[in-house]
């Protein structure tokens, strides 16, 4: 599945900053890191300080630190900031949505939404991080 | 394996006969329903048999024989089923809701993988419901992800 790219953008920014809340990021940071686009990546940083995630540390050498909890923060809390995957509010029918088959369709669908929204919301930051370091290991284990 | 904490003294043991009535009330705790027969069952066919292990993290006072069950984890190898291959199935954890988040989840879970690693399986499963936040972010925070099986199912009618 593919997620809006101020999704991704949000995510990329708020893990990077998670790694180590003690640490300050520029946008351009973040954006150089990632290979984005540090104007659009500055609006993200916007949402996500208004969210409560970071704080935007002002001055020379300032930047963007993490200010949220990694441990409860999951991944869908971050996602609803930019887009609501699959929620039956949000989604307008569609024509054909009241026919037998537009009918059963719309199960499939709503089956491969239920399962995002379940796996977004049981990944909290930490336990990404914690992920990806656990892969490097065995990679690194498996290399030896 | 046994932890200290003052004059607590915790241990992740199999478990023994003496331990059902204080599971089946956890259980209850946790879950919200009593299921007598069904831990009795699981006694019977769980304790001291191979592949199959159900384990508690006991607690009790220094110097003190009684024994409080603050958590117990119950699984299986399984071999076969659909062209899987020989792998640890976890299906029952609980944690008393007064000791969360004190890593007596996490200490129950690498003591069922290493009995499971002994057993010869490489790899551990579960399947938790979609709704059941608490025990899907516990299992990844373990470092489970979604496996190559998806769950069906149909009402017989």
């Amino acid at each position: 599945m593919r997620l809006q790219k101020a999704t991704h953008y949000g995510l990329y920014a708020v893990l990077e900053l998670a790694q180590d809340p003690s640490r300050q990021l520029s946008a351009t940071d973040i954006a150089d890191i990632y290979g984005i686009s540090s104007n659009h990546l500055a609006k993200v940083l916007r949402d996500l300080g208004r969210a409560g995630l970071v704080d935007s540390v002002r001055g020379a050498g300032g930047g963007y630190r993490f200010s949220g909890n990694s441990k409860r923060t999951t991944l869908m809390d971050v996602i609803n900031i930019f887009e609501d995957i699959g929620s039956d509010s949000s989604a307008a029918s569609d024509p054909g949505d009241e026919t037998d088959i537009g009918g059963a369709l719309l199960l499939v669908l709503g089956e491969i939404d239920d399962i995002a929204r379940a796996t977004f919301g049981s990944i909290t930051l930490d336990t990404l991080i914690k992920t990806m370091r656990w892969r490097q290991e065995r990679e690194e284990k498996l290399e030896t | 394996m046994t932890t200290d904490q003052s004059n607590l003294q915790m241990k992740i043991r199999p478990a023994v006969y003496s331990d059902l009535q204080k599971i089946i009330d956890l259980d209850a705790e946790v879950s919200g329903l009593a299921k007598n027969e069904y831990w009795e069952d699981r006694f019977n066919r769980f304790t001291e048999r191979d592949g199959r292990h159900l384990i508690v993290a006991a607690s009790s006072v220094l110097g003190d024989v009684h024994e409080s069950v603050l958590g117990f984890i119950v699984g299986e190898i399984r071999a076969w089923e659909f062209g899987s291959r020989p792998c640890g199935w976890i299906f029952a954890i609980g944690v008393s809701p007064d000791h969360r988040v004190q890593g007596i989840g996490e200490q129950l879970f690498g003591a069922m993988c290493d009995a499971f690693k002994a057993d010869g399986a490489n790899s551990v499963r579960t399947m938790i419901a979609r709704q059941d936040q608490l025990n899907m972010s516990f299992f990844r925070a373990q470092g489970m992800m979604g496996g190559p099986f998806i769950e069906l199912e149909k009402p017989l009618d």
